[in-house]
């Protein structure tokens, strides 16, 4: 049986295995400096980057160039938050907010090693904050309220921090009506955070309800991939549930229903033209065209 | 409930097993001998009812996760037909199917209408199958949706119990938005205008419990867990093997007093000495009035407040550390 892509370790708070490693996508490390997590090669002219499903190589610039979409087979790289705001914010401005919420290990949970290490880890390699990043800006000179995983961080995991950043994200939108949009790159939830991790699908459904009815629109967008307690909660309550092609998004993972049914899963499953199919997107933007559709779709509800 | 021959036992319920094998020896002996033997068996019942006692005093949190798996549990049919008077199940989505993980219907509750949905394991090899385990598929979801709102209609107090090792990962989970219906239901039920009381009556195994756990009030039955993730799969994926269940168990702080400790649940309800499998009737009756009670009271709030209150509750729940700005 073929091996299906196990993005579980990334939640357990360490770097990829397997499969996941091929898939190369990319890490920020201290002072904003973007490096491919796998295939990378130092030459002269600096980086070059392997593309994990068609074997493309190009350098990092003209990666970065074309949004870290695959030149040849147009398939969407992992990219952070830092790259999704400059992609989509005017001129690369906006305002991060809530940066002063961090995780703490509350329940002193160890596993394989105490939550509060990999925290302090994590912290001391990069300078992502935790799972998501919360942005202000516009879009083609429309407001919007951004918050965007960041799946380096304990594999974009929701937890306690996330919740909070999300819930007070609202409360502004709920202040300056601003609309808002979540970009989803998640294995799941935070399980050092056990119950409390649970909780955070309760509250951020909570909150979105006060957007409802102050009739303030909602955009999920997913990417690959968005799983477990994203999709069921937030990740799908969009006013427009809308993805990246290609994109994986499901409840359970891969590797969890293959070992129920003990079944190869079909060619395409949970990836976002199936979603799209069996009814569940609004519809599927390609990176290069997010910005406009977005723009367009901001002026839609407004006008 | 099980006839005394009938029962099953956990592995650290033994000394019971012992005492109940003693018993039967002294009752067979009784029978052959036509011996007098009503004091010998009487002690030693009485020994069964203090080892109960005694050995849930001392639970680990991997024992309390067995005893909300135990066999002889009663599930939500159960507790159904021992709160209320006449049930009325009503089944199906409106759309797929009709999910026999998911059970609901009209029932009367001291007299107070009332819409009672959970999940269903089934009592038997075959029953468990139908049931699939007591892990819904989205039409199960969606069906307790559609009960919801038919409660919120006509103004009637829902009621959920919550059992289950979570919503059933398939593929044809998958085709039909596993994910985006329990996202519904959550949503739903922070909306819902009428009272919602959710009882864990097993097991709360993440997304699958919640995806009908949303309430003004969520109570925890005595030897039930509620959390993100089975400690099993947890162990699985943070230890890399399924040997650390028990330490995944403790790690996760799963059971009912941790819960309560946290305020992530609003009470804890007591089950019979040794655990609900022990006596159906006393664990219903230990249960119904903290229902009636809990209804009464939140029928004195207007719908508004009541979402409202529900809605800030759930907002409270999270730890971190807020540095300066
Ligand atoms: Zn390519």
């Amino acid at each position: 049986m073929k091996q299906e892509e196990d993005f579980e370790a990334n939640l357990a708070g360490e770097d990829g295995q397997g499969e996941e490693a091929k898939r190369s996508w990319f890490k920020r490390i201290k002072k904003g400096i973007l490096t491919s997590t796998a295939e990378k090669k130092e030459t002269p002219e600096g980086l070059w980057s392997k593309c994990p499903e068609c074997g493309y190589i190009c350098t990092m610039t003209e990666l970065r160039e074309n949004l870290f979409v695959c030149p040849k087979c147009n398939h969407h790289h992992r990219i952070g938050s830092a790259e999704y705001f400059e992609i989509i914010f005017d001129d690369n401005k906006y305002d991060v907010l809530f940066e002063n919420i961090r995780s703490k290990d509350f329940l002193h949970f160890t596993d394989l090693k105490s939550y509060g290490k990999r925290l302090e880890e994590i912290w001391s390699k990069t300078d992502i904050t935790d799972s998501i990043r919360i942005g202000k800006g516009t879009v083609k000179g429309l407001h919007l309220m951004m918050g965007c995983m960041d799946f380096e961080f304990i594999g974009g995991s929701l937890g306690s921090v996330m919740g909070e950043r999300i819930a007070r994200a609202i409360d502004v939108c709920l202040e300056e009506n601003i609309p808002l949009m979540i970009i989803c790159k998640s294995g799941g939830a935070r399980m050092m955070e056990s119950a409390f991790s649970l909780m955070q699908l309760a509250k951020v459904s909570g909150k979105l309800s006060q957007l409802t009815d102050a009739k303030i629109p909602y955009i999920s967008l997913q990417t690959d991939p968005s799983f477990g307690g994203i999709s069921a909660s937030f990740g799908m309550l969009g006013d427009l549930n809308i993805a990246e092609p290609g994109a994986l998004i499901g409840f359970a993972g891969p590797r969890v229903i293959k070992e129920t049914i003990k079944k190869d899963l079909p060619e395409g499953f949970q990836r976002s033209e199936f979603l799209l199919e069996h009814g569940f997107l609004d519809f599927i933007v390609p990176r290069k065209e997010l910005k406009e559709k977005l723009a367009t779709v901001l002026s839609l509800f407004k006008n | 409930m099980p006839q005394d021959k009938n029962r099953q036992f956990l592995d650290f319920e033994k000394p019971i097993k012992d005492l109940f094998d003693d018993i039967e020896g002294l009752k067979q002996k009784a029978e052959k001998s036509k011996l007098d033997l009503t004091d010998p068996i009487k002690k030693l019942e009485e020994r069964v009812l203090e080892t109960r006692k005694a050995i849930t005093q001392n639970l680990t949190p991997w024992q309390k996760v067995q005893l909300s798996r135990h066999p002889d549990r009663p599930y939500t049919m159960k507790y159904i037909s021992k709160l209320t008077t006449d049930f009325v199940e009503l089944f199906g989505d409106r759309n797929v199917k009709d999910d026999k993980a998911m059970v609901g219907g009209f029932a009367s509750l001291d007299g107070q209408t009332v819409m009672m949905i959970g999940q269903q394991k089934g009592i038997n090899t075959k029953a468990r199958q139908l049931r699939n385990f007591g892990m819904a598929n989205p039409e199960g979801y969606r069906k307790a949706l559609r009960l919801m709102k038919l409660a919120e209609k006509f103004n009637k107090p829902v009621i959920t119990l919550i059992d289950t090792p979570g919503a059933y990962p398939g593929l044809e989970a998958e085709e039909r938005g596993q994910g985006e219906a329990i996202a519904r239901n959550i949503y739903e039920m922070m909306r819902l205008k009428v009272p919602v009381i959710c009882v864990i009556i097993g097991e709360g195994a993440s997304g699958g419990a919640m995806g009908i756990g949303v309430g003004d009030r969520v109570f925890m039955l005595e030897n039930t867990w509620y959390t993100v993730i089975s400690p099993e799969s947890c162990s699985s994926i943070l230890w890399r093997s399924w040997d650390q269940k028990e330490k995944a168990a403790e790690q996760l702080k799963l059971t009912a007093d941790y819960m309560y400790e946290f305020g992530l649940i609003d009470g804890i309800i007591p089950e019979p000495v040794g655990g609900a499998h022990w006596d159906y009737d006393e664990a219903a009756s230990l249960l119904k009035p903290y229902l009636i009670n809990t209804i009464n009271e939140l029928k004195q709030m207007d719908p508004e407040e009541r979402v409202r209150k529900r809605i800030d509750k759930f907002n409270k729940m999270g730890f971190w550390d807020e540095l300066p700005a």
